[in-house]
C-alpha cells in the first residue's frame, strides 16, 4: 500500500489519470472525519451512511468528468460537499416529517387502535343481547319500524311503504318505540353502556 | 488483578461507514466513465 503515503493531491491527479486503487486510499484515510461530521450532525447510523455514499458519488463525477480544481485542498472540499448534503438533508426533512422510531420515541405513542379491545367486545356483545331483548318486550308494530331503522337502515318512506301506513304514522311508532324503550330500561334499571 | 469496569466511551471509537458503502463506491467508481462532448457531458455506468 504505497499509496498511503502520498499526498492527496497525487493520489487525486493518480486516480483522474486512471488509478482506482488511489480511490480506496483516499476514502480508507478519510472515511472516519467524514463519516463523523456526518454523524456528528445526524446521529443516525443509515442516514449517514447514505450521506456519506452521496458525497463520494458527487467526488467521484467531479473528478472523472475533470472539472475538480482544488489541488491540495482535498478534503475541505469533500467536507464542504458533505456538509452540503446534510443541509440538504435538514431541508428535506423540514418540508417531510419523518419521525424514526428511538429509545426516547414510539410511533406507538401517537398511534392508536380504535377497535375495542376483547372486554370491550364482550361488553358490546352483552349489551345487544340485552337491547334485543328489550326489543320484544315492545308491541309488535312498533318493533318492526324500529329494527327496520335501526338494523335495516331503511328510510321512514320505506319503512311506510313496506308496512303499508303513512310516513308520519311511522314516525310516531318510532318515537314510541324509543319512549316505550326508554320506560323499560329505567324501570329494570337496566345499564346499556360500553 | 482489579478489573476495570468502566466503559469506552462512544465518541472515542472511530466512526467509519459501512463496508458495503465503501465497496459499492469503489465499484461505482470502476463503472462509470464520463465522456465530455462539446458543452455536454455524459455517464456510462457499466454492469
Amino acid at each position: 500500500m504505497a499509496n498511503l503515503v502520498l499526498p492527496d493531491a497525487v493520489l487525486v491527479k493518480n486516480y483522474i489519470s486512471g488509478d482506482e486503487s488511489a480511490l480506496a486510499s483516499l476514502i480508507e484515510r478519510h472515511q472516519s472525519k467524514i463519516y463523523g461530521f456526518i454523524y456528528s450532525k445526524i446521529n443516525d447510523r443509515d442516514l449517514s451512511d447514505d450521506i456519506f455514499q452521496d458525497t463520494f458519488i458527487k467526488v467521484i463525477k467531479t473528478l472523472k468528468s475533470q472539472s475538480y480544481n482544488e489541488e491540495g485542498k482535498f478534503l475541505p472540499w469533500v467536507m464542504r460537499i458533505a456538509h452540503n448534503l446534510v443541509v440538504d438533508h435538514f431541508r428535506k426533512a423540514k418540508k417531510m416529517p419523518f419521525q424514526r422510531e428511538t429509545e426516547e420515541y414510539s410511533i406507538f405513542n401517537y398511534m392508536t387502535d380504535n377497535s375495542l379491545n376483547i372486554e370491550g367486545q364482550i361488553i358490546s356483545e352483552q349489551v345487544e343481547t340485552d337491547l334485543a331483548k328489550l326489543l320484544d318486550e315492545l308491541p309488535a308494530d312498533q318493533k318492526e319500524v324500529l329494527v327496520m331503522r335501526m338494523y335495516q337502515d331503511l328510510s321512514f318512506k320505506e319503512i311506510a311503504d313496506l308496512t303499508g301506513v303513512s310516513i308520519n304514522t311511522a314516525l310516531g311508532r318510532m318515537r314510541y318505540a324509543l319512549l316505550n324503550l326508554r320506560k323499560i330500561i329505567e324501570k329494570n334499571q337496566i345499564i346499556l353502556t360500553n | 488483578m482489579a478489573k476495570l469496569y468502566s466503559k469506552k466511551k462512544l465518541a472515542s471509537q472511530k466512526m467509519k461507514p459501512k463496508k458495503e458503502t465503501i465497496l459499492f463506491l469503489l465499484n461505482y467508481s470502476k463503472a462509470l466513465s464520463i465522456h465530455k462532448v462539446g458543452n455536454s457531458s455524459f455517464e456510462i455506468i457499466a454492469n
